[in-house]
C-alpha cells in the first residue's frame, strides 16, 4: 500500500458540491493526494467488478495500471469520471471533491480528462474543430453561441496539433484519420482540456512500435505538469513510461511499485501466467 | 287516510284466515261498488286471499273488462262478446251492468296486488320480480302475502329478496315494535344496494325511536362501505379487462420491439389484418358451413396468425433487414408500410366498419360476489393470458426460443455457432406479427373492424412495452394490467378522456424517472 | 480557422430562390390581369403560403433531428399550439360579427353557455400578446418536456415514442369541449387580421410574403446556431453524446435549447398557417401529421436545413397534385415514399447532392449512417 495511506483519516466528511468549482474554505482537506480512492466496491447484477479497490495518486505523478482482463481497470476509470456510481467506498479528488456524488460534466469541470480505450473523437468534425471543442473554457450553451469559442485564434489550436503531430491533418474530418492518429487526436483533446488529472486508457493499442515510442515520449512530457493515470497492457510501453506501476486483479490492488518490482512479484506472475 | 290504512292492514291480516275455509265473498262484494275506497279494499282483499280466480279478476279490472250488477253486487268479466261470472268463471247472462271504475290510486293498488299474486308463481324469476315489486312498493297490504310466500319459498335467492321485502314493509308500518324494526334493519342491510340505502336513510331521518335511528345510521355506513368496495372491485375488473386488451395489443410488440429492438410502426396494422381475417373466415363459414359458426373464432386464430405472420416475414425480408442498427429509419419505413397496408385494406374492403359476429359462448354474463362479468370479456382476459404464457413457453423452452435469445444477445457469436441468424430474425419477427394477428381476432369482438383499427393501439402498445421495460415479457404483462386498472380507477374521477391523458402524462414522466421501464436490466453493457 | 460562413453557396441559392418566389407570386397575382393566362389565382397564393409554412416546420424539425439526433414525432404539437394562439387572436377579432353577435365571446362559447371569457383567452385580442404566445407556449412546453427528457438521458426511439405520446395527449385534450378552445370543430370563421379582412386578396398575398420572410429568418437563425461553436457541440452530441460529457459539456442544456428554439419556429409556422387555411382544429395534433413532417425532412435531406424546406414543398406539392387526381393513391404514394427514401436515399435530395459534389468537410457534417452491425436489445427476455 502506498505511503499516502498514512495521511488518510478514518472517516471522511468532506464533500464537493456539483456546482461550486472551489471548495469552501472551512472544508477540511482530508488528504494531500490528488486522487484518493478507498475501498471502492461496484457490483453489476451480482458480478463484483470492484471488490474494495484503494489507490492514491500524488500531484504531478504518473502511474501505470496493469492487470488482466476483468481486473476492474475500466470500471475504476468509470468510477473516477462519474460514469458508474460505486456501491460503497470513497473517491476524493484534490482532497475535497467527492467524486461519487458528481456527474460526468461536473467531474470533467473539476479537471479530470479521459481518453477512452476505443478512440472516440467527433468524426463529423475536422481535426481542428475536435480540439476547439475540447479547449478549456465556459461550457454553457449561450457561451458557445455567442462567446469566445467562436473567436479562438488558429495559433492556439495549431500549437496543440503540432504537439500531437497532426498539424498536417488539421482540416480533415476526424473520421478520415487512421486508428493511431485518432488516439493522438484524443490525447490532443485531453491536452486542450488542460486537466489536472489525465486518465488514459490503452493509448497505444493498434499502434506501430515507432508510434508507441513516440506516444511514450509524449506522455512523459505531459506528465511534467499533469498527473496521469495510464492503463496499458503493453509492458514495453509501460517500462518506457518510467513510472510507478499498480497491478489490479479481481477488482482490487494486487501489487504496487516499480515496474521491475511488480513484474517480479510472484503473485503478479501467477495472475498473468498461472491461469 | 291513516284510518283507512289501518283498516286495510287489519283486513290484510284477517284475509288469510278467511281464505282457509270460505271464498272471500267480502272482497268480491266490495269490488262491485262505485266507491273507490271499497274497490281498493276489494283489490287488497282479493290479492291477499290466495283465491285462484284472483289473477283473472284483477287482470280484467286492469283492462277495464270487470263489470258489476248494482242490484246484487255480482261481478262479471267481459270476454269478447261473452260474459263470465267472476267468482266461478262460468258463462253467464246479465243486464244493466256497470263497469268497475279505476282511477290512478286504484291502478297503483292493482299493480301492487298483481305483484303479490306473482309471489306464488311457479317461475322463480317471476317470484323474485314480484318480491322486488313489493320491496319497492312497501305497501303494508302485501305483508301477509309476503310472509306466506316466505314460508313456502325454497329458492335462496328469492328468499333473500322476500326477506328484504318483508323488512321494508315492516319498517313502513308505524306500529311495528321497536325490536322487530331493528331486526328488519338487518335484513335491509343484508340486501346492501342503493335501494337499501334509500330505505335506511328514510328510517334514520324519520323513525320515532332514537335506537332505531342509530341502528339505521350504522346500517347506512356498512352498506356504503360495501357498495364502495363493490364499485372498486367492479372497476378493477374493468381495468383487468382493459389491461388484457392492452396486453394482447402489446404482446407481439414485446417481441419485435422488446426482444429484437425493431420499431415496427405497422404493428397495429398486423392487429387489423388479424381482425379482417376473422371477418373473412366468418364470411366463408356463413356461406359454406353455417353450423360451424360457434367455432369461427377458433378457426380464425391459426388463420390470423398465418396471415399476419406471413406479412410480417415479408416486411422483415423486404425492408427491415436492410435497416438493422438504424432504429429511427426503421420507424419511418415501417410507418410507410402501415400507411400502405391501411390503404390496401380500405381499397379492398371499403372504409366502413365490417361486422364480425360473436359466437354464443361470448354472450351473456354471470355474477361473482356481486360483480357482473360478461362472458366475452372473461374469455378475452383468459385468452390474453393464454397467449402470454404460450409465448413465454416458446421463448423459454423451445429450440427456436433459444436461438432467438442467442441471436438477440450476441449476433456474431450465434452466427459462429452455426445459427442461421437471418432465418431466426425473419421467424422471430413473423412470430411477433402473427401474435399481433391473433390479438386482432380477439379485438374484432370488442372494437370496430375498420382500416383504422390498428392506429388506435399503436401508441398504447409502445407505451406498455416501454413502461414494462424493454426486453422483459413479464414487465409487459405487469405494465398492461397496471395501466388498464389505473385507467379504470381514474375514470370515475376524471372521465374517460382526462383519465387517458393523465395516464399518458404519467408514463411520459415515469420514463424520465426510469428511462428503461419498470423492470430495467442493469449492468455495464446496458449503460454503454 | 475552420469557421463556417453564415450563408454558404447553397444558402445563397436557397435565399435567392425564396426571394424570387416571394416576388414572382405576388406579381403574377396582383400585377397580372385576371383575364391573362399568366394570372395566378389567389387560392394558389394561399396554397403556396401553406407550403412555405410547412417548409418552416420542416426546417425546425431538421434543426433537432439533423443536428441533434432528436427524432421528434411530436412537432405537430408545437405547430398546433402556435396555430391555436393565432386562432385565438383571430377569434377575438371577430367581435360582434359572429352568428350570436356576442361582442366578447366567440360563437362556440355562446353555444356552450359560457358566461365569461376563460382566463387563458384574456389578452388575445392584442396582436402583440398573441404573437408573444405563439412563441412562448410551444417554447415553454418544449423547454419543460425537453429538460425533463434530456436530463434523464431519454434518447433515440424512446424519445420519439414519448414525443408522439405528448402530441396524442394534446390531441385528446383539445378534442374536449371543456378545454374552451372549440372542441373538435376548432377555431374558424375568421374575419380580420390586424384590421385587414383575412379573405381579401391583398391580405392573402401579404400573409404569403410574411411566411416567406419567416422562413428566411428561420433559416438564418438555424444556420447561425449550427455554424457557431454551439452547432459544433450539437453535432458532437448527436454523434457521441457521452463523449461530450467527459469533455465537461452538459448535452441536456444543448439539446433543450435547440428543442425550444425549434418548437418556437414550429409555433410560428403554425401561426402563419392558420390564417391562410382559415381553420385550426385538434386534427393538427394527430401523431400522423407529425410523422408526415419527418418524411419531408428525410426526402429533402436531414442535416442540411435547405433540404428540409425543399422536401416539405416537394412532398406537399405532390400531395396536392395526387389527391386531386387520384385520392386513393396518395396514401400508397406517401407510404412508398417513406420506404423508398429510408432504403435507397437515406441522405435525401440535398444530402445526396452534397455527397456527390460537396467538399469533404461538408460531407462529414452530414448525419452519419450508423454502423450496419446491429446493436439489438441487450437481453433476450426477462
Amino acid at each position: 500500500m502506498s505511503d499516502a495511506d498514512l495521511l488518510a483519516p478514518v472517516s471522511v466528511t468532506a464533500t464537493g458540491r456539483p456546482d461550486d468549482g472551489h471548495a469552501p474554505a472551512q472544508t477540511r482537506r482530508v488528504t494531500d493526494a490528488l486522487l484518493y480512492l478507498d475501498d471502492l466496491k461496484v457490483t453489476f447484477d451480482g458480478y463484483r467488478a470492484l471488490r474494495g479497490l484503494s489507490l492514491t495518486l500524488d500531484r504531478g505523478e504518473m502511474r501505470a495500471i496493469i492487470g488482466p482482463n476483468g481486473a476492474g481497470k475500466t470500471t475504476m476509470m468509470d468510477c473516477i469520471t462519474g460514469k458508474t456510481r460505486p456501491d460503497t467506498g470513497t473517491a476524493l479528488f484534490d482532497g475535497t471533491h467527492d467524486l461519487t456524488k458528481l456527474d460526468e460534466p461536473a467531474i470533467a469541470d473539476l479537471g479530470i480528462g479521459r481518453k477512452f480505450q476505443k478512440p472516440t473523437v467527433f468524426e463529423s468534425h475536422t481535426v481542428a474543430d475536435n480540439i476547439l471543442l475540447a479547449l478549456k473554457g465556459p461550457r454553457s450553451g449561450l457561451a458557445s453561441l455567442f462567446g469566445w469559442r467562436n473567436r479562438v485564434e488558429a495559433e492556439r489550436i495549431d500549437a496543440l496539433l503540432t504537439k500531437v503531430g497532426l498539424i498536417a491533418h488539421r482540416s480533415r474530418p476526424a473520421a478520415d484519420l487512421s486508428h493511431g492518429q485518432k488516439q493522438w487526436l484524443e490525447i490532443g483533446m485531453l491536452l486542450a482540456q488542460d486537466p489536472k488529472l489525465l486518465l488514459v486508457d490503452e493509448p497505444v493499442a493498434g499502434m506501430t512500435d515507432a508510434e508507441t515510442a513516440e506516444t511514450a515520449t509524449l506522455l512523459r512530457e505531459i506528465a511534467r505538469d499533469h498527473a496521469v493515470i495510464v492503463v496499458e497492457h503493453d509492458m514495453h510501453f509501460v517500462r518506457a513510461l518510467q513510472c510507478r506501476v499498480t497491478c489490479l486483479h479481481e477488482g482490487a490492488v494486487l501489487a504496487e511499485g516499480s515496474i521491475d518490482a511488480v513484474s517480479a512479484d510472484p503473485k503478479v506472475v501467477e495472475v498473468y501466467l498461472g491461469r | 287516510m291513516i284510518r283507512i290504512l289501518i283498516f286495510l292492514v287489519l283486513l290484510g291480516l284477517s284475509a288469510p284466515v278467511l281464505a282457509q275455509d270460505a271464498p272471500p265473498a267480502d272482497a268480491y262484494t266490495r269490488l262491485a261498488s262505485d266507491s273507490y275506497g271499497d274497490i281498493e279494499a276489494g283489490i287488497a282483499g282479493l290479492a291477499a286471499s290466495g283465491d285462484p280466480r284472483a289473477g283473472a279478476v284483477l287482470g280484467a279490472l286492469a283492462e277495464g273488462r270487470l263489470l258489476y250488477r248494482p242490484a246484487d253486487k255480482t261481478l262479471f268479466i267481459k270476454q269478447g262478446n261473452d260474459l263470465v261470472d267472476a267468482r266461478t268463471g262460468r258463462p253467464a247472462q246479465a243486464d244493466g251492468l256497470k263497469p268497475v271504475r279505476a282511477n290512478n290510486k286504484i291502478r297503483r293498488a292493482l299493480e301492487a296486488a298483481q305483484g303479490q299474486l306473482n309471489l306464488t308463481s311457479p317461475d322463480p324469476a317471476k317470484r323474485r320480480e314480484a318480491a322486488e315489486a313489493v320491496f319497492k312498493a312497501r305497501d303494508p297490504v302485501g305483508l301477509p302475502a309476503v310472509e306466506r310466500a316466505l314460508t313456502a319459498e325454497s329458492h335462496p335467492d328469492v328468499m333473500r329478496v322476500l326477506a328484504a321485502a318483508r323488512a321494508a314493509v315492516l319498517l313502513a308500518r308505524p306500529e311495528t315494535p321497536e325490536n322487530e324494526r331493528i331486526a328488519a334493519l338487518a335484513a335491509i342491510q343484508a340486501r346492501g344496494d342503493g335501494d337499501a340505502i334509500a330505505i335506511l336513510r328514510n328510517v334514520a331521518a324519520s323513525d320515532p325511536s332514537e335506537t332505531v335511528k342509530a341502528a339505521a345510521t350504522r346500517g347506512i355506513q356498512a352498506v356504503e362501505t360495501r357498495l364502495a368496495v363493490a364499485a372498486a372491485a367492479q372497476n378493477v375488473w374493468y381495468g383487468i379487462s382493459l389491461g388484457s386488451v392492452l396486453l394482447l395489443a402489446a404482446i407481439g410488440l414485446a417481441i419485435t420491439f422488446g426482444v429484437m429492438g425493431i420499431i415496427n410502426m405497422a404493428h397495429g396494422e398486423m392487429v387489423m389484418l388479424g381482425a379482417y381475417t376473422t371477418y373473412l373466415v366468418q364470411d366463408a363459414i356463413r356461406a359454406h358451413a353455417p353450423g360451424l359458426f360457434d367455432w369461427s373464432l377458433a378457426i380464425s386464430i391459426p388463420c390470423a396468425f398465418l396471415v399476419a405472420g406471413a406479412v410480417g416475414v415479408a416486411i422483415e425480408r423486404g425492408i427491415i433487414r436492410f435497416l438493422y442498427g438504424r432504429p429511427l429509419e426503421t420507424l419511418l419505413a415501417t410507418f410507410g408500410v402501415s400507411l400502405i397496408l391501411q390503404q390496401s385494406v380500405r381499397s379492398i374492403f371499403g372504409p366502413t366498419n365490417r361486422e364480425v359476429g360473436s359466437p354464443g359462448f361470448m354472450s351473456g354474463a354471470f355474477d361473482v360476489a356481486g360483480l357482473s362479468i360478461t362472458w366475452g370479456r372473461m374469455w378475452i382476459v383468459l385468452f390474453a393470458l393464454g397467449v402470454f404464457l404460450g409465448l413465454l413457453f416458446v421463448l423459454r423452452k423451445t429450440s427456436f426460443g433459444l436461438k432467438t435469445r442467442a441471436v438477440t444477445q450476441n449476433r456474431r457469436m450465434a452466427a459462429a455457432m452455426g445459427i442461421r441468424t437471418p432465418w431466426v430474425d425473419a421467424m422471430t419477427f413473423g412470430l411477433g406479427s402473427g401474435i399481433a394477428g391473433i390479438a386482432g381476432v380477439a379485438l374484432s369482438q370488442i372494437d370496430n373492424v375498420s382500416p383504422n383499427l390498428g392506429q388506435g393501439y399503436i401508441i398504447d402498445s409502445f407505451l406498455v412495452v416501454v413502461f414494462g421495460g424493454v426486453g422483459n415479457l413479464w414487465g409487459t404483462l405487469v405494465a398492461a394490467l397496471t395501466l388498464g386498472v389505473a385507467n379504470k380507477l381514474f375514470e370515475p374521477y376524471f372521465g374517460a378522456v382526462l383519465a387517458k391523458i393523465a395516464l399518458l402524462v404519467f408514463i411520459i414522466l415515469f420514463i424520465q424517472k426510469r428511462p428503461r421501464g419498470l423492470f430495467a436490466l442493469k449492468g455495464r453493457a446496458v449503460e454503454s | 480557422m475552420t469557421r463556417t460562413r453564415l450563408i454558404d453557396p447553397k444558402g445563397w441559392i436557397f435565399l435567392a430562390a425564396l426571394a424570387a418566389f416571394c416576388l414572382v407570386v405576388p406579381l403574377l397575382n396582383l400585377g397580372v390581369a385576371e383575364s391573362s393566362g399568366l394570372h395566378l389565382p389567389t387560392y394558389l397564393v394561399s396554397l403556396f403560403g401553406k407550403y412555405l409554412a410547412f417548409a418552416l416546420l420542416a426546417l425546425s424539425l431538421d434543426l433537432v433531428w439533423g443536428y441533434c439526433g432528436i427524432l421528434s414525432l411530436g412537432h405537430g404539437a408545437f405547430f398546433g399550439l402556435g396555430g391555436y394562439a393565432m386562432g385565438m387572436y383571430l377569434m377575438r377579432q371577430i367581435g360582434p360579427r359572429g352568428v350570436y353577435g356576442n361582442p366578447v365571446l366567440p360563437d362556440f362559447m355562446v353555444f356552450l353557455n359560457y358566461k365569461d371569457l376563460p382566463w387563458y383567452w384574456l389578452g388575445f385580442d392584442n396582436f402583440a400578446f398573441a404573437a408573444l404566445m405563439v412563441l412562448a407556449v410551444p417554447g415553454l412546453l418544449a423547454f419543460v418536456f425537453g429538460w425533463l427528457a434530456f436530463r434523464s438521458r431519454v434518447t433515440g426511439v424512446y424519445l420519439s415514442i414519448i414525443t408522439q405520446a405528448m402530441t396524442f395527449a394534446l390531441m385528446l385534450a383539445f378534442f374536449r369541449n371543456d378545454m374552451g378552445l372549440g372542441g373538435n370543430n376548432g377555431l374558424t370563421d375568421f374575419k380580420d387580421i390586424l384590421g385587414f379582412p383575412v379573405q381579401a386578396q391583398g391580405t392573402r398575398v401579404a400573409l404569403f410574403v410574411a411566411t416567406g420572410v419567416a422562413l428566411a429568418l428561420g433559416y438564418l437563425v438555424a444556420r447561425f446556431m449550427t455554424v457557431s461553436a454551439y452547432g459544433k457541440i450539437l453535432i458532437a452530441v448527436r454523434d457521441a453524446e457521452s463523449r461530450t460529457r467527459f469533455l465537461g459539456y452538459r448535452p441536456e442544456h444543448y439539446k433543450t435549447l435547440a428543442f425550444t428554439v425549434s418548437a418556437m419556429m414550429a409555433g410560428v409556422a403554425g401561426a402563419l398557417y392558420v390564417p391562410q387555411v382559415g381553420i385550426i382544429n385538434p386534427g393538427e395534433f394527430a401523431p400522423t401529421n407529425s410523422i408526415e413532417a419527418v418524411i419531408w425532412v428525410a426526402v429533402g435531406g436531414r442535416g442540411t436545413l435547405v433540404g428540409a424546406a425543399l422536401g416539405a414543398v416537394i412532398v406537399n406539392y405532390a400531395k396536392t397534385v395526387l389527391t386531386g387526381a387520384m385520392p386513393d393513391a396518395w396514401l400508397f404514394a406517401l407510404g412508398a415514399l417513406f420506404v423508398v427514401v429510408t432504403l435507397f436515399m437515406p441522405k435525401g435530395i440535398v444530402g445526396s447532392l452534397i455527397e456527390r459534389f460537396g467538399s469533404p468537410r461538408a460531407r462529414a457534417k452530414l448525419p452519419p449512417e450508423p454502423e450496419i452491425a446491429p446493436k439489438l436489445a441487450e437481453e433476450g427476455q426477462g
